[in-house]
């Protein structure tokens, strides 16, 4: 994919030049609606709805009628990081749901792809089974560990002993532990994921680099932390944009859980308590998801001065 | 998988230094068997549970093999719960977007991708970077939008785009061309440009090298992005959760939440529409696992 990269700003110039004379009129409206079309769609749902998201944060609006729509300049900010008692506790999860994918999920995911990438018997077997969690939904996978977790029915319980006695551990419904339960929930999906983009990553890998390290007289943790790591940059950024991305995003598996509350508020869980079905309060979703947009700008960014970075 | 094919092809060149570098040791198989039962665990206990009749694991308890073993769960949540129709509900959806993603996709990454004009590297990086946002940005502006987007009754029971298919299609279609624009761009640049200029100079429309030229040399990819989609929009639970009031148009993925409403201790139902849920997935996984992996690698490795 990127053996292209280098050669042609020049080239696609001179032929771009070129084109543009054999084109006739109507080759070019051709590329006008390739080009167009798509560009409207995203336009009308995905761009309008990101400024007019911006626009509702600073409005008080009930949804019943546009002429309802009153400006409240930062009322809807102050409120929340005021008076709104799930907002704070959701900043600090949504921190814990990071750090825990940074430190656990995705280095376990790495770890998986390092054992597998060397020649293990039943190598192929091994990914595949880490790999199925991978093309669940978040909510199936709440759902298949909420029957995990169940106080009496769930296997953990009764595995440890403690299922139908008052010992039993409400994994899901103890504010003080669901969070991590939730966490070790999506780590079962997370870390499959960064193992099938680090065996990629691993593959591209240059031989030769390890086989010199090797030669040098190099050990296995030192061939792969100051050799082979590094020279999965690009990957590791891809991983950490990723992560990051994740982060910002979960609520799938809080939400089929208990609807984000209880301990297991998160940012993208209170947008939608506050959207979805009554008592719609739309300024304070609205600059929610403001808040949402504005954190996930940095990784958005990194990622895209990444890959296009060299086109520009 | 593809990665399996690279690795034996590496395998003569490597020997020396696995041997020196990564020999597995046994702790390697120990944690590795170790994880993959943890890995298993789940899944299994799902469809053992969902095996069970729910009189027998409350006399016997869950964690036990006394009883029968039937399948009377899974025809319970299929008819019962509703499970049934929810897939169908879903491939009503999934179906159209996939194919509306893709094709709105193609033509946008040819226009861009084969041709230089003054923005096409600055809309195609907003188009990328519309992918990368948190659904829930856009949440509050969709669902007004389609509130005040009057439909005839006839098309829609609300008189609105919402609780129809058509939004949640539309939504998803939207939010995933960013994605698989930016995917097959890449392939179709990496195609050599000698291919569409000898047919622009025999006069082939911009039309014919798209449609005869690009689209048939980009089926690995297309087939790559399918395969990724199809899980994607199946395994889309925000869009329909957000539009979709009426609970028998739900698709499967949010439907379930439905199921955990209804059957509220009854686990055994519950784990059967866990495990009907993940079949379609499964299916995939069995012959497609390859494009699906391709599809996520391709996403993630440019640059």
């Amino acid at each position: 994919m990127t053996t292209i990269d280098a050669p042609p700003a020049r080239v696609q110039r001179a032929r771009g030049k070129r084109r543009s004379h054999l084109l006739t009129a109507s080759d070019k409206a051709t590329l006008g609606v390739m080009a167009g079309v798509p560009t409207l769609i995203q336009f009308v749902f995905i761009w309008a709805p990101m400024v007019l998201s911006i626009i509702l944060s600073f409005m008080r609006w009930n949804g019943l009628r546009l002429s309802d729509i009153k400006a409240t300049g930062l009322t809807n900010y102050q409120f929340i990081v005021q008076d709104y008692p799930p907002f704070w506790p959701a900043v600090a999860h949504n921190i814990i749901w990071l750090l825990f994918l940074a430190c656990v999920a995705t280095p376990l995911g790495l770890l998986l792809a390092v054992l597998l990438d060397q020649r293990i018997r039943g190598s192929r077997i091994y990914q595949s089974i880490f790999f199925v969690p991978v093309m669940l939904s978040l909510p199936l996978i709440g759902i298949i560990w909420q029957l995990m977790y169940a106080r009496n029915e769930g296997f953990i319980n009764n595995i440890a002993g403690i299922a139908n006695t008052p010992a039993a551990i409400d994994w899901f419904g103890n504010p003080s532990i669901n969070l991590w339960a939730a966490l070790v929930a999506a780590t079962w999906r997370h870390a499959g994921y960064i193992m099938v983009l680090y065996l990629a990553g691993l593959k591209g890998v240059d031989p030769s680099l390890r086989e010199a390290a090797a030669v040098d007289g190099a050990s296995a943790s030192q061939t792969f932390f100051r050799v082979v790591f590094p020279a999965m940059k690009p990957i590791n950024i891809v991983v950490v944009v990723i992560t990051v991305i994740e982060a910002l995003r979960a609520f799938d598996i809080v939400y089929i859980i208990n609807g984000g509350k209880n301990g297991l508020e998160l940012i993208g869980a209170l947008v939608v308590q506050n959207l979805v079905g009554e008592g719609q309060v739309i300024g304070i979703g609205s600059a929610l998801a403001v808040m949402l947009l504005i954190v996930s700008l940095v990784p958005i960014t990194i990622y895209l001065s990444r890959v296009f970075g060299r086109e520009d | 998988m593809t990665t399996q094919i690279i690795q034996q092809k590496r395998t003569p060149a490597s020997t020396v230094s696995s041997k020196k570098i990564g020999r597995p040791h046994y702790g390697t198989h120990i944690f590795l068997l170790a994880m993959a039962v943890m890995w298993l665990i789940p899944l299994l206990w799902s469809v053992y549970t969902a095996l069970r009749p729910f009189a027998d694991t409350n006399k016997f308890g869950y964690f036990s093999i006394a009883g029968h073993y039937s399948l009377d769960n899974f025809f319970t949540a299929w008819n019962q719960a509703g499970m049934g129709k929810y897939l169908v509900n879903s491939a009503i959806i999934t179906v159209p977007t996939v194919l509306l993603t893709l094709f709105f996709a193609s033509l946008m990454a040819f226009a861009v991708s084969r041709f230089s004009w003054k923005f096409n590297v600055t809309l195609l990086i907003m188009f990328t970077a519309g992918n990368l946002l948190p659904p829930q940005v856009l949440a509050a502006p969709l669902y007004e939008m389609y509130k005040f987007t009057p439909l005839p009754l006839s098309v829609s029971d609300s008189g609105n785009l919402l609780n129809t298919y058509y939004s949640v299609i539309l939504t998803n279609t939207a939010f995933q061309i960013g994605f698989c624009t930016f995917v097959l761009s890449n392939y179709m640049k990496a195609l050599p440009a000698e291919l569409t200029e000898a047919a622009l100079v025999d006069g082939a429309s911009v039309w014919r090298q798209y449609a005869n030229i690009i689209m048939p040399l980009c089926r690995p990819a297309l087939a790559a992005m399918g395969t990724l989609e199809v899980i994607f929009i199946y395994n889309d639970f925000f869009w329909p959760l957000l539009f979709i009031q009426s609970g028998d148009r739900l698709p499967i993925t949010t439907g379930i939440k439905n199921l955990q409403g209804d059957f509220l201790s009854n686990y055994n139902l519950i784990a059967a529409g866990a495990t009907i849920t993940i079949i379609p997935t499964l299916v995939v996984y069995l012959l497609l696992q390859r494009h699906f992996v391709a599809g996520l690698t391709l996403g993630a490795t440019k640059g």
